[in-house]
C-alpha cells in the first residue's frame, strides 16, 4: 500500500521522504531490517530478469510502469541483453513475518570483462544470490563470480532458475553446486524469473539468509564509494555504502584518498533508474550523495568518505585499481571531428572510470586517441556508445595488450602502441601478459577446444570432470591470443557449449616481433601490430590477403607487403584498374547515372589517404578478421 | 523555335531478357489499349507546354515498341504532327526486336513518318542469344534487317552487346564484322552491364565481384567450384579480354567506314543519332509514357513508374515525379560528365558561353590531375577522354559531380 503511494508521487521531491519518515516511526530503518545484496550469475542465466521480478514484487513499481529489465537503462545494455554498469535499486518488502524490509539490490555485470565492476558492487553488499540456470548448470563465469563473492566474505545462497524449461534438471544442478562450489544448495529456491515462479521464496530467503548490516550510526562517518556518475545538473553523484556513522545534507565530508572536502547537498536512495532524495543515510544503508563535485577524479571508486570535522580512524580497504587490459587507437573518420571525439571520451569517462585514453597521432589516421579497456567487449561497448550516443564515425585500429619492453640500457617501458616500439637493437627482451584461462565445455568438444587453445599458444594446466558430461579445462595463455576473436572461435568450435573466464596471471618473457605493413612501399603505422615470432609469417600472409580484398583497385598497381624488422615476409598485389565505365545511358535518365557517380565519389570520401593510396576504414580492422575464411 | 527531342516509352515486351532492368513487362491486349489511350491523352495534354518548341527528333523506345500493333504507333506520330510542330526532316526512330516486326508493320511505320529503325540484335550467335534470353535467333535478325531495308528505311541502327559470359574476342569480332557487312548506318556496341534485380545479377554478380578484384576467368572458375557458386555457368571474359573487345570495336568499325562518336556509339559520317546527341549535349527533351525521363529548361523529372497509377492519372502535372530544378552548379557538372561521353568532347568556348566560364575555371584541380593520369587530354582545342580515359570514364566523371 505504502509502496504504491510512494510510486505515484516519487518524482515529487519530499513525498518519498514522508514515506521514509512514516516507516521510520515504525522502526524500520533499524539495521536488522536492511538487506544489502547483489545477484551473481553466468551471462544469460537470468540475473537481470530476476532483479526485475524482485523490484516488481516488492512493489516499488507497478507492473504497468515496469519496462522490461528496468535495471538495464542504457539502450545498449537492453539491445545486447547484457548489464554493463553496476546499478543499484532500493525497494521495500513486506515479509511473511509481518515486518517490512529495505532491500538494496545491486546489479552486477556477468561478463568477464567487467570483473572490476562486479568487485565494486560486491564490496557494498552483505550477501549475494547466486543464479544458476537449471538447464545449463554451472559455467565458467558462475565460478569466477562466486569466488569473487566469497572473497568479499559475502553470504551466498543459490537459486535455480529456468525450472520451467523442458531441459531443466534442478536436482542435478543442486548436486553440482554442492560438489563444485561447496555451498549448501538442497533448499535452493526453484524459480522461473521470466514467468514469475518462486519469486516469493527468493524474497524470503533474502530476509533469512542474508545478514543484516552491522555498524554504528553514531560513530564517525565511514562510507565506501562503489561507483559514481556524472550528472550535468548535480555534478558527480557518488554511490556509497555507509559502514559507520550517518550522513545528511550539510555534512562536510572528506574523501580520504584524494583529500577533497565538500559539503553534502543531497543524500538519497536509488529508485528504479531514479534518485530518491531522503533526509539521511545511516550505517548499513546504500545510497548516494551529491555535493556539486565537478571533477570525477575527486571521487575515486574504492575511496572512503568520512566527516571532515570528525574523521574516522582508518579508511576502509579499497579494492584493486582498475587496469586496462586491451588498448587500441580510436580516430574520427572525419578528421575535423577530433574535438567531438575528445569531448565524448571525456563524458564517457565520467561514468566509466575503467576507460582510459590519451591523445596520439598516426601518420595514416591523423589525430586520435590511444584508449585502454577492460577487455574486447568493453572496447566494443565504448565504440558503439561513441558512435550511437555521440554520433561519431570511428576508425579503430587493431587492439593490442600492454607489453613490457626491457631495453638494453636497463629501462623498462610499458608498450601500448606498437608504433612506439624502440629499435630492435635497443631491446633486450620483451614480456607479454599471460592469463589463467578456465574453460568449461561438454565432453564432445574437449578435443576441438584443446586444439584451439594449443593454436593460441596455450599451456595446458589441468582438466577435471565436474560432472559426467562436462569438464573444466585450465590453460595458461598469452592475453594477446584471446583478445581478437577467441570468444567467437570458442563459440563456433563448441557449437556454443563452452564458457570461458580468465584472470591475469602476470608477465612472461616472450619472443615477440613487430609486424609492419607496407602499402605501396609506405609503412602504414596504424596497421602494424605485435605478434609472436612463430606466427609472424602466417599472420603477415593473411593480413596481406585480407588487405588485398579491402583495398580498391587504383589507376596503378599497389604492392602490399608484410615485414618484420625491415625484411619482407609476405606480399600481395592489387592490380591496376582496367575498366570503370558505364556503357549505356538509359533513355535520358541522367539522374540515375549521376547517382552512380555520386556514390562512387562518396565511397572515396570514406577512405584514408596514405601516400597516394586510398585505404577504406574497414581495412584498419582487418587484423580482427584474420581467422575468418575469405 | 526552340528544338525539342521527344521520347515515347512503350513498356511492353513478350518476355523479359535476362540482363534487362528497363521498365517493361509482358502485355495483354486490354492493357495495351488502355495504355495507348492514356499515352495519347498525356501527349495531347502536354502539347501547350511545348508551344514554343519544334520537335526535331522522336524516339519510340521500350520495352519493345514493335510488339504492339503498328496502328497504335501511327497514332502517336499523328498526335505529334497534329498537336506539336514536328519538323519535316525530323529524325524519327523506333526500336524493333527481331521476331516482333513484320513487313506490314514496317510499312506502316514508314508511312506514318518514322524514318529510322533501331534493331535490338545483341548477337549473331544463337548460343549467346539464348543466354541473354532473347526471343529471336540469328536468322530472324537477318530477316528483320532485310525487311526494314525492303520497306525503304535508309537509316538503320543495330544494337550489339559485348563482354557476354563465355564470349571470346574472336566471337565478338565475328558478330561485329557480320553486322558491319550489312552496312547499317549506325551501330551501338555496348559492354554488358550486370544490373541489380535481373536474373543476370543473380547468376553473375559474384563473378563480377571477383573479376573486379582482378581475378582471371580460370581463378574465378576455381573459386566458384570451391564455393557454392554457379560453377556450371559460363564465365565472364577477363577484364583484358573485355577491354580488347571494346578497343577492337573502334578499330574494326573504322575499317568499315564508321566513326566512334560516343563511348558506345558508332556511325557512318552524318548518321550519328541526333536524338541521343540531345542527351549528351543537354538539349531539351520531353518524355512521354510510363517512367519516361524529361529535361526541359534545366528542370528534370521522371514520369510515374507504376502502371496502375499512370493509367488512373487525370492530371499530367501529377505524373511528374523526382522533379529537380538544376542549380547552375549541377548544370555545369552535368555538362562535363555528359559532354565527355562524346568522342569530340567539350569545346571550352561553347561551354563558357553556356555556363559562364571555361571548364578549367570550375574544375582546374581535377582536370589537371586527370591530364596527369593520362585520362583527359586537350586536342584541337577540345577537352576529351584519352583512349585510357574511355576505359575509366567513371573515374574521370566522378570528379565532376
Amino acid at each position: 500500500m505504502i509502496a504504491k503511494s510512494a510510486v505515484s508521487d516519487y518524482d515529487k521531491k519530499g513525498v518519498f521522504c514522508i514515506f521514509i519518515s512514516e516507516v521510520k516511526e515504525k522502526g524500520m530503518t533499524g539495521q536488522e531490517n536492511i538487506r544489502n545484496f547483489c545477484i551473481v550469475a553466468h551471462i544469460d542465466h537470468g540475473k537481470s530478469t530476476l532483479a526485475d521480478r524482485i523490484i516488481e514484487r516488492t512493489g516499488l513499481l507497478t507492473e504497468r510502469e515496469m519496462q522490461e529489465q528496468v535495471l538495464d537503462n542504457m539502450d545498449l545494455e537492453r539491445e545486447r541483453g547484457i548489464t554493463i554498469k553496476a546499478q543499484a535499486v532500493r525497494t521495500v518488502y513486506k515479509a511473511k513475518d509481518g515486518q517490512e524490509y529495505i532491500f538494496n539490490l545491486i546489479d552486477t555485470p556477468g561478463h568477464v570483462d567487467f570483473n572490476y565492476e562486479v568487485s565494486r558492487a560486491l564490496a557494498a553488499c552483505d550477501g549475494a544470490i547466486l543464479v544458476v540456470d537449471a538447464a545449463q548448470g554451472i559455467e565458467a563465469q558462475t565460478l569466477a563470480n562466486v569466488y569473487l563473492a566469497l572473497d568479499h566474505d559475502l553470504e551466498v545462497f543459490p537459486v535455480i532458475n529456468k525450472i520451467d524449461l523442458p531441459s531443466a534438471q534442478p536436482e542435478l544442478v543442486k548436486e553440482e553446486i554442492e560438489d563444485v562450489i561447496g555451498i549448501e544448495a538442497m533448499d535452493a529456491p526453484l524459480i522461473s524469473a521470466k514467468n514469475g515462479i518462486g519469486i516469493e521464496d527468493v524474497l524470503e530467503a533474502v530476509v533469512h539468509k542474508i545478514p543484516a548490516p552491522k555498524g554504528d550510526p553514531t560513530a564517525p562517518l565511514k562510507a565506501l564509494i562503489f561507483d559514481s556518475l556524472y550528472d550535468s545538473y548535480k555534478g558527480v553523484i557518488v554511490f556509497m555504502r555507509v559502514v559507520d556513522g550517518t550522513v545528511k545534507r550539510g555534512t562536510r565530508v572528506k574523501m580520504m584518498a584524494t583529500g577533497a572536502t565538500v559539503e553534502v547537498v543531497e543524500v538519497g536512495t536509488f529508485g528504479a533508474g531514479q534518485f530518491l532524495p531522503c533526509e539521511e543515510l545511516a550505517a548499513g544503508m546504500v545510497g548516494y550523495l551529491t555535493a556539486s563535485i565537478k571533477n570525477v577524479q575527486d571521487t575515486a571508486v574504492g575511496d572512503t568518505v568520512t566527516e571532515a570535522d570528525r574523521p574516522c580512524d582508518a579508511p576502509l580497504p579499497g579494492y584493486k585499481k582498475v587496469q586496462s587490459m586491451v588498448y587500441c587507437g580510436l580516430y574520427p573518420a572525419d578528421g575535423a571531428k577530433y574535438p567531438d571525439l575528445r569531448d565524448a571520451l571525456e563524458k564517457l569517462q565520467l561514468n566509466d572510470a575503467s576507460l582510459f585514453y590519451e591523445p596520439e597521432t598516426s601518420i595514416a589516421l591523423g589525430f586520435g586517441f590511444r584508449c585502454g579497456f577492460l577487455g574486447l567487449l568493453h572496447l566494443e561497448v565504448i565504440q558503439e556508445r561513441l558512435e550511437r550516443e555521440y554520433d561519431l564515425d570511428l576508425v579503430t585500429t587493431a587492439p593490442g595488450v600492454v607489453y613490457k619492453v626491457y631495453k638494453t640500457n636497463g629501462e623498462m617501458i610499458e608498450l601500448t602502441n606498437p608504433s612506439n616500439l624502440p629499435d630492435p637493437s635497443e631491446i633486450d627482451h620483451m614480456e607479454e601478459p599471460i592469463v589463467k584461462a578456465e574453460i568449461m565445455v561438454t565432453k564432445d568438444f574437449i578435443g576441438s577446444i584443446m586444439e584451439l587453445c594449443q593454436e593460441r599458444r596455450g599451456r595446458y594446466q589441468s582438466m577435471e570432470y565436474i560432472e559426467a558430461n562436462r569438464a573444466l579445462l585450465k590453460y595458461e595463455m598469452p592475453l594477446n591470443e584471446i583478445i581478437y576473436d577467441f570468444f567467437d572461435a570458442l563459440k563456433s568450435r563448441s557449437k556454443g557449449y563452452a564458457s570461458f573466464d580468465y584472470d591475469l596471471k602476470g608477465y612472461e618473457p616472450s619472443h615477440l616481433v613487430k609486424l609492419d605493413i607496407l602499402i605501396n612501399k609506405e609503412d602504414v603505422d596504424a596497421l602494424s601490430f605485435i605478434v609472436h615470432a612463430d606466427s609472424a609469417y602466417e599472420r603477415g600472409r593473411r593480413m596481406c590477403e585480407r588487405l588485398k580484398d579491402e583495398i580498391p583497385r587504383h589507376l596503378f598497381e599497389i604492392p602490399i607487403q608484410a615485414a618484420v624488422g625491415g625484411k619482407v615476409i609476405a606480399r600481395e598485389t592489387v592490380k591496376a584498374m582496367r575498366k570503370d565505365v558505364l556503357a549505356k545511358c538509359y533513355g535520358g535518365d541522367i539522374t540515375r547515372k549521376k547517382k552512380l557517380l555520386e556514390k562512387q565519389k562518396e565511397g572515396k570520401k570514406r577512405m584514408r589517404q596514405v601516400g597516394n593510396v586510398e585505404i577504406p576504414q574497414s581495412a584498419f580492422m582487418s587484423v580482427l578478421k584474420l581467422d575468418e575464411d575469405n | 523555335m526552340k528544338p525539342l527531342a521527344v521520347y515515347i516509352h512503350i513498356p511492353f515486351c513478350i518476355r523479359k531478357c535476362a540482363y534487362c532492368d528497363f521498365l517493361s513487362f509482358p502485355q495483354t491486349a486490354e492493357m495495351q489499349k488502355q495504355y495507348f489511350e492514356k499515352l495519347l491523352w498525356e501527349m495531347r495534354k502536354s502539347a501547350g507546354r511545348y508551344a514554343e518548341y519544334e520537335v526535331r527528333t522522336v524516339f519510340i523506345g521500350g520495352g519493345t515498341p514493335s510488339v504492339v500493333d503498328a496502328e497504335s504507333i501511327a497514332a502517336l506520330m499523328d498526335v505529334l504532327r497534329q498537336e506539336y510542330r514536328l519538323r519535316e526532316d525530323a529524325e524519327c526512330t523506333i526500336e524493333c526486336n527481331p521476331g516482333t516486326a513484320d513487313a506490314e508493320k514496317l510499312e506502316i511505320y514508314r508511312r506514318c513518318g518514322i524514318n529510322r529503325i533501331s534493331i535490338g540484335c545483341q548477337s549473331l550467335h544463337d548460343r549467346e542469344l539464348q543466354l541473354l534470353g532473347r526471343i529471336h535467333n540469328k536468322e530472324q535478325f537477318l530477316d528483320c534487317y532485310q525487311m526494314a531495308r525492303a520497306a525503304g528505311f535508309e537509316n538503320i541502327n543495330v544494337d550489339l552487346m559485348s563482354g557476354l559470359p563465355g564470349q571470346t574476342v574472336s566471337d565478338w569480332e565475328q558478330n561485329l564484322r557480320a553486322v558491319a557487312d550489312l552496312e547499317p548506318e549506325h551501330i551501338s556496341a555496348y559492354s554488358l552491364i550486370i544490373e541489380e534485380g535481373t536474373p543476370f545479377y543473380d547468376r553473375y554478380s559474384r563473378q563480377l565481384e571477383l573479376r573486379e578484384k582482378g581475378l582471371e576467368p580460370e581463378e574465378i572458375r576455381q573459386r566458384l567450384q570451391r564455393g557454392a557458386g554457379n560453377a556450371q555457368d559460363a564465365i565472364l571474359p577477363s577484364e583484358d579480354a573485355e577491354r580488347e573487345m571494346y578497343h577492337s570495336t573502334r578499330r574494326i568499325l573504322q575499317q568499315y567506314g564508321y566513326r566512334q562518336y560516343e563511348l558506345s556509339n558508332y556511325a557512318k559520317p552524318g548518321r550519328e543519332c541526333r536524338h541521343n546527341l540531345v542527351y549528351w549535349q543537354r538539349g531539351d527533351y520531353a518524355g512521354f509514357g510510363l517512367g519516361a525521363a524529361s529535361c526541359v529548361k534545366d528542370v528534370r523529372w521522371k514520369n510515374e513508374t507504376d502502371l496502375q497509377r499512370y493509367l488512373l492519372c487525370d492530371d499530367v502535372m501529377s505524373l511528374q515525379t523526382e522533379q529537380d530544378a538544376l542549380t547552375p552548379e549541377e548544370q555545369r557538372s552535368e555538362a562535363m560528365f555528359l559532354g565527355l561521353r562524346l568522342t569530340e568532347g567539350i569545346d571550352p568556348t561553347d561551354y563558357a558561353k553556356r555556363y559562364g566560364r571555361f571548364p578549367e575555371y570550375y574544375y582546374v584541380d581535377w582536370i589537371d590531375k586527370m591530364k596527369q593520369e593520362g585520362l583527359l587530354e586537350e586536342a584541337e582545342g577540345r577537352l576529351q577522354l584519352t583512349e585510357a580515359g574511355r576505359d575509366l570514364a567513371n573515374v574521370v566523371m566522378a570528379g565532376f559531380v
